[in-house]
């Protein structure tokens, strides 16, 4: 290839990412030029990313204010850190179980859990609802919690990666005197980081975003997470200001993208370490 | 004393049988090696000896006493994997502690904070540094206590590996081809300090190999494992020397052992590869007798004879202070391998005519289902030394 070529070939391959790229950004980047704009300029003719006017302080201290967002999030951050970590509770083990102990049926059972994989959480939803009900439970961070404690993809995710590890370190292990459970702690789930960081990262943006399920269970400011808080803020409080509602929406978003790019070097890191023995 | 001992182990995996019936009695202190090709179920063995798969039939004992229903840890087994099996997430030293935490603290004390707080939990935590640096010392791994496994060549993991086994000071070693994944010469140096190792501890080693310069220097004695039973448990002196049959004679020695089918003349005379062998006809062949003949059993002679063989050189290759002449004989499509004083070098041409002298003490007499024949005490051999 000569020297022309390859420049040109790389600034195609640039041209596509970027296109692709502010694509997926521009609803973003337009929530947040609108959170900073004044009302009268949201629907002004012509086309600005920076408002005329500053009026950041003033949407956000409406969203903060007008409806209890600092609440909500803590809501989510609750339930989200609830979820996870019973997901890990019961995930972990259930995987080890189906990819490194020899026992009747067990393949019958992942059939099952490939089954759970496939089946949209919407479909499930009255059944759980009426559960929740039964359980006296609607209404609170329990009915919030609940229903994600058992997610087949984290038991698919973490048995594909259990696989993986060599028969021998079990053995090592067992021999070294860990229990059954200590092996799932103490040498799977740590020799699985980049599965466990994978895992955890489509969980809390997965619960954290989801509106579906909060919008059916909850129905007290108290206990509503972030998305469902702005749907409300969007119908009570708003109406047509939409600037506060942006700016609401650009918070509950920024702890993710924060998160993300805290633990963005760590996490590529974490899945190459792994993919290199 | 009986260090360990395996009765009529039988597993299979399936349909397929992999151990049919082993037994053997390994003395305490001894240095057993299990040999065997690639397959045969040496380490499902060892696994079974540890506890770590179910036996189908049969019992394992470890110093006396009946050990089938304990879980591994109990048994005071350590065992040595082939892929080393060190955890990748520990340091060296945690991985060398991990045994004795597990067995000195309880699962409160080894909580993470809470455990800390705990009485006596620091005084145990300092009593099992001690012991890891004793042993790691004593191994030549001190300065790597720091370190995570993948930044260790191959030789210190093995020996981080021994190092985790040695710790707990169990009665029984048992490692599973720790060599095969190091360089010869590496090896030849870790052979030695195994062999080291168990002089120094005293206590039984149960050691897998398919390598039989490992088996032949290392062991107090051998067990040829093929097809799922064990063929033969003696010294490397004897396994060697008089094989209890003929795939036992052909595992053992590099080359491998020249096999000639032979047909009895009577009178003591065997027709063999278009010359004739003199036996002693006090034994009963049969129809068909195979003769087995090492290398070193052929001599270099001027001309054909009664107990020599004749055919034509086909190569020569040079080890050092010997050579291999391989040499087709006529009824044999292998070629014969005899080894020759180097010095014969200069008077060996490709497709010259060569004889070769049988020395008759030497050579094996297998029956036709595989069994070597002998006489009486089974040191003997049946062939008759010839005098010229
Ligand atoms: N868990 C298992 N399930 C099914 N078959 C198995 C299992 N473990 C071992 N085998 C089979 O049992 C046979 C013996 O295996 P084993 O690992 O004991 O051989 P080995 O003598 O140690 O060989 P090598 O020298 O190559 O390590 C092999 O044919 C293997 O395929
Ligand atoms: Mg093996």
């Amino acid at each position: 290839m000569t020297p022309r070529t390859k420049i040109l070939s790389g600034l195609v391959r640039h041209v596509i990412l970027l296109t692709t790229g502010s694509l997926v950004l521009v609803p973003f980047i337009w929530m947040v030029s609108l959170s900073l704009k004044p009302p009268a300029e949201l629907f002004s003719s012509n086309f600005t990313l920076l408002p005329e006017h500053w009026f950041a302080v003033e949407n956000y201290t409406k969203a903060l204010t007008a409806a209890p967002l600092p609440r909500y999030m803590l809501n989510g951050v609750i339930v989200c850190a609830a979820i996870l970590l019973l997901q890990i509770i019961v995930c972990a083990p259930a995987a080890y179980a189906l990819a490194k102990i020899r026992f009747a049926g067990r393949e019958i059972i992942f059939g099952f859990v490939l089954i759970g994989l496939l089946i949209p959480h919407q479909v499930l939803a009255l059944p759980l609802f009426i559960l929740c009900y039964w359980l006296g439970i609607l209404n609170t961070y329990a009915a919030l919690i609940f229903p994600f404690v058992v997610s087949p993809f984290g038991i698919f995710l973490f048995r594909q990666f259990f696989m993986s590890i060599p028969d021998d370190i079990v053995h090592a292990a067992r021999l070294d005197g860990l229990s059954e459970l200590s092996i799932v702690w103490r040498i799977m789930l740590p020799m699985s980081l980049p599965a466990v960081i994978a895992f955890s990262i489509v969980s809390v943006v997965g619960h954290w975003n989801d509106l579906f399920w909060p919008l059916l269970v909850v129905h007290s400011q108290e206990f509503m997470p972030p998305s469902l808080g702005i749907v409300t803020f969007a119908n009570a409080e708003t109406g047509n200001d939409y600037g506060p509602l942006m700016a609401g929406a650009t918070l509950v978003v920024a702890p993710l993208v924060i998160a993300f790019f805290a633990a963005q070097r760590w996490f590529i890191e974490g899945l190459t370490a792994g993919s290199v023995k | 004393m009986v260090g360990v001992s395996v009765r009529g182990i039988s597993k299979s995996f399936g349909s397929a049988s992999i151990l049919n019936g082993i037994s053997l009695d390994i003395c305490d202190g001894e240095f057993l090696t299990l040999l065997g090709p690639s397959g045969c179920g040496k380490s499902t063995l060892l696994r079974i000896i540890a506890g770590l798969e179910q036996q189908d039939c049969g019992t394992i004992e470890v110093a006396g006493i009946k050990v089938d229903h304990l879980r591994p840890k109990l048994r005071d087994v350590a065992m040595v994997f082939q892929s080393y099996a060190l955890y990748p997430h520990l340091t060296v030293s945690e991985n060398m502690a991990l045994p004795l935490r597990m067995r000195r603290l309880s699962a409160w004390q080894r909580l993470p904070v809470i455990g800390a707080l705990l009485p006596n939990v620091r005084s145990v935590c300092t009593e099992i540094k001690t012991e890891v640096a004793r042993t790691a010392k004593a191994l030549g791994i001190d300065h790597l206590l720091s370190r995570k496994p993948s930044q260790l060549s191959g030789g210190q993991r093995q020996r981080v590996a021994v190092g985790r086994a040695m710790v707990r000071h169990p009665a029984v070693f048992l490692m599973d081809e720790p060599l095969s994944n190091l360089d010869a010469k590496l090896r030849v140096q870790m052979r030695g300090e195994i062999k080291e190792l168990h002089r120094r501890l005293g206590v039984t080693f149960v050691y897998v190999t398919h390598d039989q310069t490992e088996a032949m220097t290392m062991s107090d004695r051998v067990a040829v494992m093929l097809d799922g039973q064990v063929a033969q448990v003696a010294s490397p002196r004897q396994i060697y020397a008089c094989p209890a049959d003929r795939r036992v004679a052909e595992l053992i020695g590099a080359p491998k052992i020249n096999l000639l089918e032979a047909a009895p003349r009577g009178e003591g005379l065997l027709a063999i590869a278009g010359s004739t062998l003199a036996v002693d006809n006090v034994l009963d062949f049969g129809d068909s007798v195979t003769v087995g003949i090492r290398p070193e059993s052929l001599q270099f002679a001027d001309r054909a004879g009664l107990n020599t063989l004749t055919g034509r050189l086909r190569y020569v290759e040079h080890v050092g202070a010997d050579l291999f002449a391989y040499v087709d004989v006529p009824g044999s499509r292998e070629p014969l391998v005899a080894r020759l004083p180097v010095e014969l070098a200069s008077r060996l041409q490709s497709d010259q005519t060569l004889h070769l002298r049988v020395r008759c003490e030497q050579a094996l007499l297998f029956s036709a289902d595989g069994r070597r024949l002998s006489e009486g005490d089974g040191q003997v051999t049946p062939l008759r030394s010839y005098a010229e």
